[in-house]
């Protein structure tokens, strides 16, 4: 193990480092401890000028329920849900299937077409942005739910797919030749030999796809407008313009917004993890 | 008659069955094909298309050949459009300090590879910045950067710099302070790399070189660090991605200003063609088409990489 286990090393070191974490803890979330601090400040000590102090009161509740019951928040956040998770049903659907086709089976640009995915993955937005704006609006779909869903899944699905081709590409290969020779049909073989053992890798692709397309704003500015399909990365401009300079809405209303990826990055931590750091071994 | 659709029914069955391992991946591709094509491919060429044309969006198009490059590069008589240079150079800096993420981010992750009480908690704490949206992000730090209230104007007061206008409000510093911010969670994107990365460190060539004397840094260069190659390389992607990338936090935090100051490629090339300023789609997809080169460029050497590794797979 790099470096050396604490245990290791003189008593004197040990208390050091059990002393320097929390403390590096705490510069690190200073951002965000600060934020949070502001989000549970009355009204009354942004006039007075105490930014950064005690709260002259509690108004957590206070302060949450406005952002609840007083905004459009709750429809952003619903906005949000139902971009995402067709989304990510989607674009693993897909991916799964892509990944299967380009991870088991030898063909003529194969290659070729993975590479494809994995360069358009990489592309700037920006040179998708007029012609992916003049097909929405050409399909009726502009400032629709549905027009964002679609192009996500799209676009998506490059980085969905590189991650279950090399998956796949893992997975014992003489299963595949075993099953074939019992006579089994190569789609069955893709729903009943291979699909069980991706589980965790659908599991890993679907978090982070979760929490990719829940933070997307380029796009949710580019292809919606207003409350009816804008998800909370947009809606959160339209919040604070509501209660400019409200330091202590606003700062509630982004906890808000960014609470539900952290909620799943808690929850699913081992899959979040494995899936960001596929190919960080080999 | 029904003998006859039958045996139809079954040439057709065998005829599928005879070629299944050759048709079955196509059929599997045809729908992630089918949406990356539409929605990607066909894309990028129009958008090459549009570059060449004047375009407000609605309607007729007019060929204007390579009017937009000549104007953004400022070929011929004209000057190089001010807003084109200030944001290639500014996008030169995000490319160059977005990388300190990879040694700060292997800094923490040595830092925190350790086995005490509560570490596990540690280390996801540390991690969690990236997983809040860049919106969010960029709005905390702007309020950490507030001129005299700001908890970092307040800090930095106290050893006696006092930057006029705020941190965001200069334009001296407020692309600095942007790539500050998008440092924070790309720092722990690297961390989290270099973690898992950590963990598969072969132990016994750890304990061989400690046998032999090595140590400290010298441990770090020549053993670790090789072991870490394959994170490494991926820092290096998804950090230069991001860097080039960069739009959220310059429109949440300063929308392009102050003056212009923190415009970068992208973010130019979505004011000229969706803001105010009118939809100049054309010199848009311009703009669009040079920044998809400088990514080109990197795209090809990530490419070119994976397909080394791929030519020693199955």
């Amino acid at each position: 193990m790099f470096p050396r286990p604490i245990q290791q090393q003189s008593p004197a070191r040990q208390a050091t480092y059990q002393a320097l974490l929390p403390l590096a803890l705490v510069v690190w979330l200073l951002p965000l401890i600060a934020v949070f601090i502001f989000s549970i400040k009355p009204d009354a000590d942004f006039v007075s000028g105490n930014f950064w102090g005690i709260p002259s009161s509690f108004e957590m509740f206070n302060n949450y329920g406005k952002v609840f019951f007083e905004s459009n928040m709750p429809r952003y956040l619903f906005n949000s849900l139902l971009i995402t998770v067709p989304t990510v049903i989607g674009a693993v659907a897909l991916s799964a299937m892509a990944g299967f086709a380009l991870g088991i089976y030898r063909f003529k640009g194969n290659l070729l077409i993975f590479f494809m995915f994995i360069a358009g993955n990489f592309v700037p937005f920006q040179i998708l942005m007029v012609p992916v704006r003049d097909l929405t609006i050409g399909l009726g779909l502009y400032d629709t739910i549905t027009g964002l869903v679609l192009f996500h899944v799209a676009f998506q699905t490059g980085f969905c797919t590189l991650f279950m081709r090399n998956f796949i590409r893992a997975l014992p290969f003489p299963l595949i030749e075993a099953a074939r020779v019992e006579g089994i049909s190569e789609i069955r073989i893709f729903w009943y030999v291979v699909l069980p053992l991706m589980k965790p890798a659908l599991a890993a692709l679907a978090v982070l796809i979760f929490t990719f397309i829940w933070n997307d704003y380029f796009w949710a500015v580019v292809l919606t407008q207003g409350p009816d399909a804008q998800p909370v990365t947009a809606g959160i401009t339209e919040f604070n313009s509501q209660f400019r300079a409200a330091y202590h809405l606003m700062s509630a209303g982004s906890i808000v917004a960014a609470l539900p990826p952290v909620a799943m990055f808690f929850l699913m931590q081992k899959h979040f993890i494995a899936g960001l750091t596929l190919g960080a071994v080999k | 008659m029904s003998s006859a659709t039958t045996n139809g029914a079954r040439a057709e069955r065998g005829w599928y069955k005879r070629n299944e391992i050759a048709i079955t991946p196509w059929l599997f591709l045809a729908p992630a094909m089918l949406f990356f094509a539409v929605y990607v491919i066909i894309p990028i060429g129009q958008s090459f298309w549009i570059s060449f044309h004047q375009w407000d969006g609605l309607g007729e198009a007019t060929w204007v050949g390579t009017a937009n490059y000549e104007r953004l590069l400022g070929i011929g008589e004209q000057n190089m459009d001010r807003k084109f240079e200030v944001s290639f150079w500014n996008n030169l800096k995000w490319l160059v300090l977005y990388l300190l993420a990879i040694p700060m981010g292997l800094f923490i992750s040595l830092f925190l590879n350790q086995t005490v009480t509560g570490i596990r908690l540690y280390k996801s704490l540390f991690f969690f910045p990236f997983v809040i949206s860049q919106v969010v992000v960029g709005l905390v730090f702007s309020w950490f950067y507030l001129p005299n209230n700001g908890l970092f104007d307040q800090i930095v007061g106290l050893v006696g710099i006092d930057i006029k206008g705020g941190m965001l409000g200069n334009p001296n510093t407020a692309t600095y302070g942007i790539i500050a911010a998008g440092l924070w969670p790309q720092t722990a994107y690297c961390m989290i790399l270099y973690l898992t990365g950590l963990n598969a460190v072969d132990p016994e060539q750890v304990e061989a070189a400690r046998l032999d004397g090595a140590k400290g840094r010298k441990m770090l260069w020549y053993v670790i660090l090789p072991q870490l190659k394959p994170a490494t390389f991926i820092a290096f992607v998804v950090t230069i991605i991001g860097a080039l990338r960069s739009f959220d936090l310059i429109s949440v935090m300063t929308n392009g200003g102050p003056f212009g100051s923190t415009r970068v490629l992208s973010f130019f090339m979505f004011e000229e063609s969706l803001s105010e300023f009118g939809f100049r789609m054309g010199y848009g997809a311009a703009i669009a088409v040079v920044l998809f080169f400088i990514m080109l460029f990197f795209i090809v050497y990530f490419l070119w990489s994976m397909y080394q590794d791929e030519k020693g797979g199955r």
